[in-house]
């Protein structure tokens, strides 16, 4: 096992360094002259030629990648265009806005897909199934910031019940937990819908295996059958959904963080794009990377630990 | 010559490939979800191509002093914040949702099936360097990698259908040499390559055949995703530029009157969610039918 984890470790360094360079590219595969396209059009080449100095653009290009990589190790990603500020401080709080914000949406999408999908799969092929099924292909085929827009219009502005906006307290969210809702169930619908398939065809694989048909043949009452002995099993390949899905909402959070204003690294995004403030982009697409490879690593190790049929080699 | 006569009869009666072909639209026909989610895509397409012939009304045409109506009898999807009639614009959407969905998974599904075919087939450091690629595009979650080459060649159509493209690549890639890969090992290929057989052939002939089912399913799926993504990216303002109606990008603008002109958002939604609900069902019903040892 610690061969394995050393291994994957070790696999991840490639994938990291590729990752460095694709979003250290980003900046020079923008076609035209990055620092005329930050300074704006019609900038006096003054400014334009102080940007590409202060972005190090004038350097050879290898150079110009480790000088980045050097930064990037000791926690500098450079500084934004516009404020002057450096990219760690900018992106500092609202890295954990994001966190939290994605860690909810798993928290609802696996509570709600687990049960739907083994409610489903035990009532598998009755009106149930059918009904739960229909529900999750919508929530699958739903542009989340649609719902997120909906909801707002029930929910908050026609019903005043909910919040629609979450300020940004010091460290993250607004400080009513009802600010919370709606933004975590645009995130996570979509996420719990794939849950819940994915779990009603585990669950469905693992009830026709032959042990689980000795386990009722010993008499074993149906309860004991699905919760002790398949759901057991056909939670294994369930895990690995759940680490995708949380990537996919710190991804997904531009969206959603854009349409209840809420100030994310996805938000921040945008606004960083909007702008053309380069670095910053940079800096967020690293950082959520970064993060999701991690995410993909602990994922593909509590696997390999939950599932030891399978070797990996 | 009468053997000969007779086996000519039995290879005319028995066409493996057409057999297999029946056997497929067999269960597709079946399989009651795909065949809807099959007619409602093909209802989409044709309605791309003729619908823009139907209507007779230019999709940016203004008329202030009607804006923001609900549907009623002259506009069936009521008009929008310029008095543009939404019906007709949501039916020149279909065509641009349509191209968008269907060119990008095609570059994607293209570049990706290369890559598959070429690292499944050729194994060793090809295989190698092709799979860190892919895991570094991977490295990129949801709509984060189409999201930073839309920043770098801006917002349009055009540069969103090759964000989605190379966002779809890994997918392809993945399924493609998984198949490549077991394909490679069967013993009928080492005995092509006993033959003489070159690697062009042998990837033509018989893998790329071979892995046609997985890439059928995975690209009607991939549209689905595709279609998604792009309302996403319109949506922030970063692929069809107004006045181009783009159904996100309709969504985009009908927020602002959302509470008074609830139909400037609720239809171009409702229309997103069908046209990728059917490529979700239709993608489903094909691989039940496509792979039978699924189909349990």
């Amino acid at each position: 096992m610690t061969k394995y984890i050393i291994r994957r470790l070790l696999q991840t360094i490639p994938v990291l360094i590729g990752v460095s360079i694709l979003v250290f590219s980003l900046m020079h595969l923008i076609p035209g002259d990055p620092a005329q396209i930050i300074a704006g059009e019609g900038a006096p080449e003054k400014t334009v030629e102080q940007i590409r100095e202060r972005l190090g653009l004038n350097d050879p290009i290898h150079k110009q990648y480790l000088n980045y990589m050097g930064g990037v190790v000791q926690g500098d990603l450079g500084n934004s265009v516009r404020s002057g500020r450096p990219v760690v401080d900018e992106i500092k709080t609202r890295f954990w806005v994001t966190l939290e914000l994605a860690t909810y949406a798993t928290i609802l999408a696996v509570f709600i897909g687990l049960m739907a999908g083994i409610i489903s799969a035990v009532r598998h092929y009755t009106f149930t199934d059918t009904a739960i099924m229909i529900v999750a292909l919508f929530g699958l085929s739903m542009p989340n910031f649609w719902l997120g827009l909906l909801l707002i219009d029930w929910f908050a502005v026609g019903g005043d019940w909910l919040p629609a906006w979450a300020k940004l307290r010091p460290s993250g969210w607004g400080d009513s937990w009802r600010q919370v809702i709606l933004p975590v169930i645009t995130l996570g619908t979509g996420g719990a819908a794939i849950i819940a398939r994915m779990t009603r065809s585990s669950m469905l694989e693992v009830i026709s295996q032959d042990y689980i048909r000795t386990a009722r043949a010993k008499g074993l009452s149906d309860r004991v059958v699905t919760y002790r002995h398949a759901l057991k099993n056909a939670l294994i390949p369930v895990v690995t959904v759940v680490g995708l899905e949380f990537g996919g909402f710190l991804g997904g959070a531009v969206l959603t963080e854009t349409i209840f204003a809420i100030n994310g690294m996805g938000r921040l995004t945008v606004q960083a794009i909007n702008t053309r403030d380069f670095p910053i982009v940079q800096g967020a697409v690293l950082v959520i990377s970064v993060l999701f490879v991690f995410v993909n690593l602990i994922v593909d190790i509590s696997y390999k630990l939950l599932n030891k049929r399978i070797d990996l080699g | 010559m009468t053997q000969q006569a007779a086996a000519a009869g039995s290879a005319k009666r028995y066409n493996p490939r057409l057999e297999l072909y029946k056997g497929i639209w067999k269960r597709l026909r079946k399989n009651k979800s795909a065949v809807i989610g099959g007619g409602i895509v093909i209802f989409f397409i044709l309605l791309a191509i003729f619908g823009p012939m139907l209507t007779g009304v230019d999709p940016n045409a203004t008329d202030i002093t009607n804006k923001n109506q609900p549907p009623s009898a002259d506009h069936w999807f009521g008009t929008d914040n310029y008095g543009r009639d939404m019906f007709t614009r949501i039916i020149y959407g279909t065509k641009l949702t349509l191209i968008v969905g269907f060119l990008s998974v095609f570059i994607g599904g293209a570049v990706g099936v290369v890559f598959g075919i070429v690292s499944g087939y050729y194994g060793g450091w090809v295989d190698a360097v092709i799979m860190r690629i892919m895991d570094v595009l991977l490295a990129f979650p949801g709509i984060l990698l189409a999201l930073a080459i839309v920043s770098v060649l801006g917002g349009s159509l055009t540069n969103m259908i090759i964000a989605i493209g190379i966002f779809s690549v890994p997918a392809f890639a993945r399924i493609v040499r998984g198949s490549a890969l077991s394909v490679r090992k069967l013993e009928y290929i080492d005995a092509m390559k006993a033959l003489g057989a070159s690697d062009i052939r042998i990837i033509f002939k018989h893998i790329l055949p071979n892995v046609t089912s997985p890439i059928i399913v995975q690209a009607t799926l991939r549209i689905a995703t595709a279609v998604l993504t792009a309302s996403g990216l319109s949506f922030l303002g970063l692929g069809a530029q107004p006045p181009a109606p783009e159904w996100g990008a309709m969504l985009s603008a009908g927020r602002t009157y959302m509470h008074d002109a609830p139909h400037m958002v609720l239809i171009p939604g409702i229309m997103i969610v069908i046209v990728v609900l059917a490529f979700n069902i239709f993608g489903d019903g094909l691989r039940d039918a496509l792979d039978p040892k699924m189909n349990k």
